[in-house]
């Protein structure tokens, strides 16, 4: 109970149950967050790579 | 879909938040690095004579015209000042918030960033996973500075990234010691196949500019990652608190 109540889903089902619905959800978000990072760090369009230019090389991505 | 908005939600605080402090960092530490490099680069090639003999010079010698580092050349690029910190902050905060995302979810399935020294953990690990392991073999380049083919770099790049996060899963969460192990065989395998490197290394960039861009980029870095961590920290209690007192029964 105390596990259901400290996580980011409001409290409910049994922690089996709760995990398995967890799953999708995160693996989404996890998803959200590798696109957009791909998207800005890694993009070969040239308007992208260039507004992103400083950012790229201050994150250390490869660039160029 | 409530887990996946939460998530959502708290990732975009965070990000937003470290993107801005990281902004301020780089605005003031690796930024003017690059613009210092970015003088060698445009001077580079403008060392060739200009002189009478333009007229009956070969084609040839117009290429070197070309800087290295051509991807200015066409396209769209903000101009500089204002517009150019503009785009990136706004690289900060988009990918502030996409780096908070992953670090959500890897985090909630280890049961969530509860406490502020967790999310310095937290955010150490991102630090190591994002720029330290990859910084090894690839460390920051100014602009100017020679590179292999960008592909391959990209590659080993996410390969390092890949690893260095399995990795380190496994020596934390590894229940058997030769789980353990096996982690840290996958922190070293990246260096062991080792990144793609230029023919040569040798460029209009002094080292010394170079090391400072090193330092500085890795530096502002780790604080970008314990802001981070710190604000999943701060702000998970309290969208776990709105979640809760809201909906307490709805999953």
């Amino acid at each position: 109970m105390i596990m259901t109540t400290s996580t980011l889903a409001p409290a409910g089902a049994s922690v089996e149950t709760h995990t398995q619905a967890q799953t999708l959800p995160l693996m989404m978000a996890a998803l959200l967050g590798l696109l957009v990072i791909g998207f800005v760090g890694f993009s070969h369009i040239e308007a992208v790579h260039n507004a992103g230019h400083d950012y790229r090389h201050s994150m250390a991505f490869p660039c160029h | 879909m409530t887990l996946f908005r939460n998530v959502v939600f708290l990732a975009a605080l965070a990000g937003l938040c470290a993107g801005l402090v990281m902004t301020a960092l780089q605005v003031t530490s690796t930024v003017p690095l690059i613009l210092q490099a970015e003088t060698f680069e445009n001077a580079a090639p403008e060392a060739h004579e200009h002189g009478a003999a333009d007229a009956t010079a070969p084609v040839s010698s117009e290429a070197p015209a070309v800087p290295a580092h051509e991807h200015d050349e066409d396209g769209w690029a903000p101009a500089d000042g204002f517009e150019r910190t503009a785009f990136t902050a706004l690289a900060n905060i988009v990918t502030g918030i996409g780096f908070a995302l992953l670090l959500v979810v890897a985090s909630e399935f280890a049961g969530g960033i509860t406490t502020l020294r967790q999310g310095l953990l937290w955010g150490f690990a991102g630090f190591a996973v994002f720029t330290l392991a990859p910084g090894l073999g690839l460390p920051p380049e100014l602009p100017a500075m020679p590179a292999a083919e960008l592909l391959p770099r990209q590659i080993w790049w996410t390969g390092t990234v890949l690893a260095t996060a399995a990795g380190l899963a496994l020596v934390v969460f590894g229940r058997a010691s030769w789980l353990a192990i096996g982690g840290i065989a996958l922190l070293v395998v990246p260096h062991l196949i080792g990144a793609p490197q230029p023919e040569s290394h040798e460029s209009p960039i002094p080292e010394g500019l170079h090391h400072q861009f090193v330092v500085a980029v890795t530096v502002t870095n780790l604080v970008f990652w314990a802001v981070l961590g710190v604000m999943t920290a701060l702000l998970r209690n309290r969208v776990v608190d709105d979640a809760v007192t809201a909906r307490p029964r709805l999953a």
